[in-house]
């Protein structure tokens, strides 16, 4: 069949869209998480803690489907890609998945009885399903930009070779406290635009300026890091290609990550912008204004467009067989279902963010002790 | 080979799981439904009691709903987790609609669901209902794109194997969407969660009923439950997912088994209305039988024969052996790309490659296998027949009893204006059996398409991905311990809830002043 567009064009648009995904619920969810993970510390009292919670309540809900769509893009479009992580980093999604899992019952159920061991359980219940995913995200970046143990037999069976130990390797988590630290100043940012002056706002806004610096520090040790890590094909690959993994040659080279950069000088920007951002955020937050909120906004894109420019054209590089590397020439599914998966997100993304729009609009407004005892649905 | 133990062990997870997560989308489904319509009724009349009553079923449907999310993740990661040869297999079909669910439904319910509860202050009323429906058409839209994903598994349309990526590719996306199986599937379930839900209505408003209380919500709630029940019950029997069992060899073969039919019978063939299957010696003890009926049912007429599961193995053993050819062209094509003479087998026998594969459970190459394997891979494609045939017969029996339930509660609603105390029992103490149902429903889809995980195309065990039993194992304790626990919450708080009744005031909002809610105590406006 004749396609409006080529097969290597719709590679290269579903690594963008992917990104796209990985970035919405960054920069959504990331803050729910980051506030979750703050819960216990900034807020003391039961109504000080239902503020904080009433400030994510109405709305994480629909951000956490920008991961769940992600997953469902990742099976769709790199089937490979969702096949090899999923079940390589086994017993680490199940970490996730449990962590995930006390959210959705941790906003409900915290309010139902009035016990404070009840309401203290869920807090702590909501702080692990915060802090969690924001730490092994990062941790999950950073195996990927060590490469995963995996191997391909000849009917692309994987085999996994590592362990959930070896996933908590120095660097990953060091990428996982960048990812944390990270997250918890995008919460905080956040807070800082919907929470009434008071207390918990300003407490918020001390663990802030501390984390916005921090994660400023560890971005950077990363990045020197980098340096040790990187794979390199041998041979330029057609990006018409098969999506067979084992028809190449890669091998293994240090420092190779930052070949995009000195070829596409442009490229620096994704990484700058995750400085920048960081530093407009501490000063958003010293001044208390709005631009801490843009400022952690762009350092979420920054980060997450860095390791993508890094790497590309490689998605999954194999550390055990680095010829069995998933490259976005060769891990995709086929022509028609990325065009046909293209229309889908063409019509239905804009609508999204229309009506996300609009109900964070309805929603819109600063949450004080005022709200919470009198405009709560329970 | 993929090792036996790590494909049980997967099944058990998935299945325990799965079972586990549908508990709660049948609530979802149908609850979120009967919302609509209650909120509607306080649109349409603006009378207070009809806020309360909706007001109070979405309390409810919250408590329920969060499960329904939470466990809603841990399917869609399993697929990769445990499933990942699966995933890679048919990712190109699979993952479509998986990704699709997301954008069109799951976006709209969750995005909807949070102002729903909170949006009550800030919207208006008709804006509000909005909310309120547009959450509906989420949970609603959301099953119909899964069950195209599950109706492509039992009736594999508009793919091919292509040799160079050694996967199922799509060829035909109309025809996956509109694949009958999914859009039978799709109606039955939906049915099916509605009829839950109207069972659950009313059940509970039943209690309140014999303990006298809080009976305007109540009335009105058997009301709605009633007429609501009454169409989903019919729907959910005569638009059952048997119409696609005819269309392929795997799914005559479920049928088969379901009938416990080891033979094929001179159309128009008979029921067997109860009976003994017994998988060893190939044969159904105690048989009682109505004659015409199954031919009439499974394929609408009465010159069309229905096969019997003896002929479908004979059927099943050619197709392996010609799938042994496919198989081997397969492999030559691995080595080399450019053997057309392996292309051209390979296009004539594609279609029985997936036969080929069942033998990987005995042999490491097809090309190996003894006759013996041969027979022993044919028969593998009877599935639990004991199990097929009584999990259908519970769950049809059960559509039947639902459909006599509501028919009565329609009856003495609107002709008595009253339904009588032995109804109001039977209503609570049938509130268990949807969930029976639903579950029972479940078990005959999927074990009733085994050995196959994609029907005639990848065997189950083939599916799996490359794990050790201990890390299932260590996860499927984790899961069962932290789902027992949610599920004991999960009930206790929905005890509560009920007790309480509709227009309690919630511990939430005690501090200051009372809410809004807690304030509009009970009326009584007939």
């Amino acid at each position: 069949m004749d396609l409006p567009l080529d097969y290597a064009t719709l590679k290269v648009i579903w690594w963008g869209l992917v990104g796209v995904l990985l970035i919405g619920f960054a920069l959504t969810d990331g803050y729910d998480l980051g506030v979750q993970t703050l819960l216990p510390f900034i807020a003391r009292s039961d109504e000080e803690r239902r503020m904080v919670i009433r400030t994510v309540a109405p709305a994480w809900e629909g951000h956490q489907v920008w991961l769940i769509t992600a997953g469902g893009a990742l099976f769709a479009a790199w089937p490979f890609v969702y096949a090899i992580s999923f079940s390589g980093f086994y017993l680490a999604m199940f970490i996730v998945l449990s962590a995930l899992i006390l959210r959705p019952v941790g906003f409900k159920y915290r309010s139902r009885r009035p016990e404070p061991a009840w309401r203290s359980g869920w807090d702590w219940a909501l702080f692990t399903g915060g802090m969690v995913p924001a730490l092994i995200f990062g941790v999950a970046m950073g195996n990927v930009l060590q490469g995963a143990p995996f191997t391909i037999d000849q009917e692309l069976r994987t085999t996994y070779g590592g362990n959930l130990l070896g996933l908590l390797n120095p660097f990953a988590l060091l990428c996982g406290l960048t990812s944390t630290a990270l997250l918890v100043t995008h919460g905080v940012s956040y807070l800082n635009s919907k929470l009434e002056e008071g207390p918990v706002r300003n407490r918020a806004l001390a663990v802030g300026k501390i984390s916005a610096l921090l994660a400023l520090a560890l971005f950077a040790i990363a990045g020197v890091w980098l340096q040790s890590f990187g794979f390199r094909l041998d041979a330029p690959m057609d990006p018409d290609g098969l999506a067979n993994p084992l028809r190449k040659s890669v091998t293994a080279a240090p420092g190779a990550w930052f070949d995009n950069y000195s070829l596409h000088p442009w490229m620096m920007i994704a990484p700058a912008s995750g400085f920048l951002g960081l530093l407009l955020a501490w000063f958003g937050l010293s001044r208390r204004s709005d631009l801490a909120f843009l400022g952690s906004s762009l350092s979420v894109v920054g980060m997450i467009a860095s390791v993508g420019a890094s790497m590309f054209p490689f998605i999954l590089p194999s550390s055990a067989d680095p010829r069995a590397s998933l490259m976005v020439w060769d891990s995709s599914s086929s022509h028609l279902t990325l065009f046909i998966m293209l229309i889908a997100v063409v019509i239905f993304l804009p609508i999204v963010l229309v009506y996300t729009a609009w109900v964070l609009n309805v929603l819109k407004g600063r949450i004080g002790p005022d709200v919470v005892n009198n405009d709560t649905p329970y | 080979m993929p090792d036996m133990l790590t494909a049980d062990l997967s099944r058990w997870q998935f299945a325990l799981t799965a079972l586990y997560h549908f508990l709660f989308v049948p609530l979802t489904l149908g609850l979120s439904m009967i919302l609509v319509i209650m909120e509607g009724a306080f649109v349409m009349t603006g009378r207070e009691i009809w806020r309360q009553t909706t007001r109070f079923w979405m309390n409810l449907f919250g408590i329920n709903f969060v499960l329904g999310v939470a466990t809603g993740v841990t399917m869609e990661f399993q697929f990769g987790m445990n499933w990942a040869y699966y995933s890679q297999y048919v990712g190109d079909i699979f993952g479509a609609p998986l990704a699709i669910e997301g954008l069109m439904a799951f976006f709209l319910e969750a995005t909807m669901v949070g102002l729903m509860f909170f949006g009550w202050n800030r919207l208006s009323r008709p804006a509000h209902w909005l909310v309120t429906f547009l959450t509906a058409i989420g949970s609603n839209l959301s099953a119909l794109w899964i069950l195209i994903a599950n109706g492509w598994m039992q009736n594999p349309v508009g793919a091919e194997f292509n040799p160079d990526t050694m996967r199922m590719e799509i060829v035909d996306f109309m025809a996956v969407i509109f694949n009958p199986v999914a859009q039978a599937k799709f109606v039955h379930t939906v049915s099916a969660g509605y009829v839950t839900a109207a069972v659950f209505v009313l059940g509970v408003s039943a209690w309140y009923m014999l303990k006298g209380r809080h009976t305007d919500v109540a009335k009105r709630s058997m009301t709605v439950a009633a007429s609501f029940g009454l169409l989903s019950a019919i729907s959910v029997v005569v638009l059952g997912d048997e119409s696609g069992y005819t269309l392929t060899d795997n799914q005559k073969m479920k049928l088969a088994a379901l009938e416990a039919m080891w033979e094929t019978e001179p159309a128009p063939a008979s029921l067997t209305l109860i009976g003994l299957p017994d998988q060893d010696a190939r044969e159904t003890h105690f048989e009682i039988r109505a004659p015409w009926v199954l031919g009439l049912i499974a394929t609408r007429s009465l010159d069309k024969e229905v096969s019997g599961i003896l002929p479908l193995v004979a059927i099943a053993e050619d197709r392996i052996r010609n799938g042994i050819a496919a198989s081997e062209a397969v492999a030559r094509i691995n080595v080399e790309p450019g053997d057309a003479a392996a292309r051209e087998t390979f296009e004539r026998t594609k279609q029985d490659l997936g036969y080929a594969l069942l033998l990987r459970r005995y042999v490491a190459n097809p090309a190996d296998a003894t006759d013996e394997m041969i027979r022993k891979a044919a028969f593998d494609t009877v599935p639990n027949v004991a199990l097929s045939f009584f999990s259908f017969r519970l769950m049809a029996g059960l559509g039947f009893l639902f459909i006599g339930l509501f028919g009565l509660a329609f009856l003495f609603i609107n002709i008595r204006r009253a339904a009588p105390r032995w109804l109001l029992i039977t209503a609570l103490v049938s509130m268990p059996l949807p969930w029976l149902a639903a579950e029972l429903g479940w078990i005959l889809a999927e074990t009733g398409r085994q050995p196959w995980i994609i029907d005639g195309v990848l065997p189950t065990f083939m599916g799996v991905s490359t794990l050790s039993a201990g890390e299932i194992i260590l996860t499927m304790v984790g899961f069962t311990l932290i789902y027992g626990v949610l599920a004991v919450i999960n009930v206790s708080l929905m005890v509560r809830a009920i007790s309480a009744g509709p227009g309690a005031p919630q511990p939430f909002a005690r501090r200051r002043r009372p809410s809004a809610r807690a304030t509009s105590q009970p009326t009584f406006d007939h």
